[in-house]
């Protein structure tokens, strides 16, 4: 073997050594994120137990509030705006046939 | 309005001022932590999206074997209330999900299925807006679809297991966690009573106004 050769080969060894990890990290990566999370079967009070990890879970439970009680708010208003354009024109309309009524 | 109505609705005011702080008294879910309490408006939410599509499909049924106007307004009015919650369930379920599963959604059965629930509520609303003459018939077929998706939604957790929890967590409530939950559930409960009975009158008063321009034209 040639000199040259005799420093290559170590080098080919380590490049493939490194391109099977990568290929194997890469084939189990998928596998690992379809693991989905197990359900939970009930509810328990947070008591003794540890803390839960610390995500921020403010924004989101904050969010949530805020989006349920502003939704049925603005339905609430869409409703009575409605109620009172109707309330309105039928009261204009039966004013109208008051007057043709009349006349 | 009925004369029970401004004192139920004080009655509904007062529970959602108070819910809030039987909610923060609540304990922390010890896998979820505080994101757990979002379960608090989102149960009941779905309970009311469940409930809606039910009224909606029974009465419509109803006009379509009577043909009487008042169960025609009924399942309109129950549409819109399908609709409202359907959206506050669809909404307040994923800010949970991304805490306590990681994700926004899944395809899973209960999720894909309330969708399908939702977009039924959507296409009844479209119908009658847009449908023009003989809709209200048509809307109604499409009212009783909405109908039978309820009991799949709801048993869907328990035949498929997916990551969302079971409709079993509910009755394995602790008290502390469990008397929040049944206050708010009954303050949904009279929101969707006095919505629909706003709704109704709604409906009533757009008949009336039809009636009077008939009157005038003639």
């Amino acid at each position: 073997m040639s000199p040259s050769m005799s420093r290559l080969v170590p080098l080919m060894n380590k490049i493939l050594r490194v391109a099977m990890l990568v290929f194997c990290c890469a084939a189990l990566a998928p596998m690992a994120q379809a693991q989905p999370p197990q359900p939970q079967d009930e509810f328990v009070p947070v008591g003794n137990s540890p803390a839960p990890e610390q995500i921020p879970a403010a924004p989101l439970l904050i969010g949530a509030y805020v989006i349920v009680l502003a939704g049925l708010f603005a339905y609430v208003v869409s409703l009575s705006r409605r109620l009172g354009a109707v309330h309105r024109d039928v009261e204009r309309l039966e004013a109208d046939l008051k007057r043709r009524g009349r006349g | 309005m009925p004369k029970w109505f401004t004192p139920a609705a004080m009655l509904c005011g007062l529970m959602f001022i108070i819910s809030p702080v039987l909610i923060a008294r609540a304990p922390d879910e010890s896998a979820m932590g505080m994101v757990y309490k979002i379960y608090y408006y989102h149960m009941p939410s779905a309970w009311m999206f469940l409930l809606a599509p039910l009224v909606c499909g029974i009465s419509s049924a109803l006009y379509l074997a009577r043909g009487r106007p008042g169960d025609d307004r009924r399942a309109w009015a129950a549409a819109e209330l399908t609709v409202l919650f359907g959206a506050l369930t669809l909404i307040t379920g994923p800010l949970w999900a991304r805490r306590a599963w990681g994700t926004w959604w899944v395809w899973d059965a209960r999720l894909t299925s309330s969708l399908v629930g939702w977009m039924i509520g959507w296409a009844y609303l479209i119908l009658r807006r847009y449908g023009g003459p003989g809709s209200d018939k048509l809307a109604a077929g499409v009212a009783l679809f909405g109908a039978v998706n309820v009991p799949f939604i709801y048993i869907s957790v328990n035949y498929w297991r997916t990551i969302h929890p079971p409709t079993t967590v509910v009755p394995r409530l602790p008290v502390s966690m469990g008397l929040p939950l049944w206050f708010c559930v009954f303050a949904f409960l009279l929101l969707f009573i006095l919505l629909m009975t706003m709704r109704l009158r709604l409906e009533a008063a757009r008949t009336r106004l039809d009636a009077l321009y008939v009157a005038l034209d003639e």
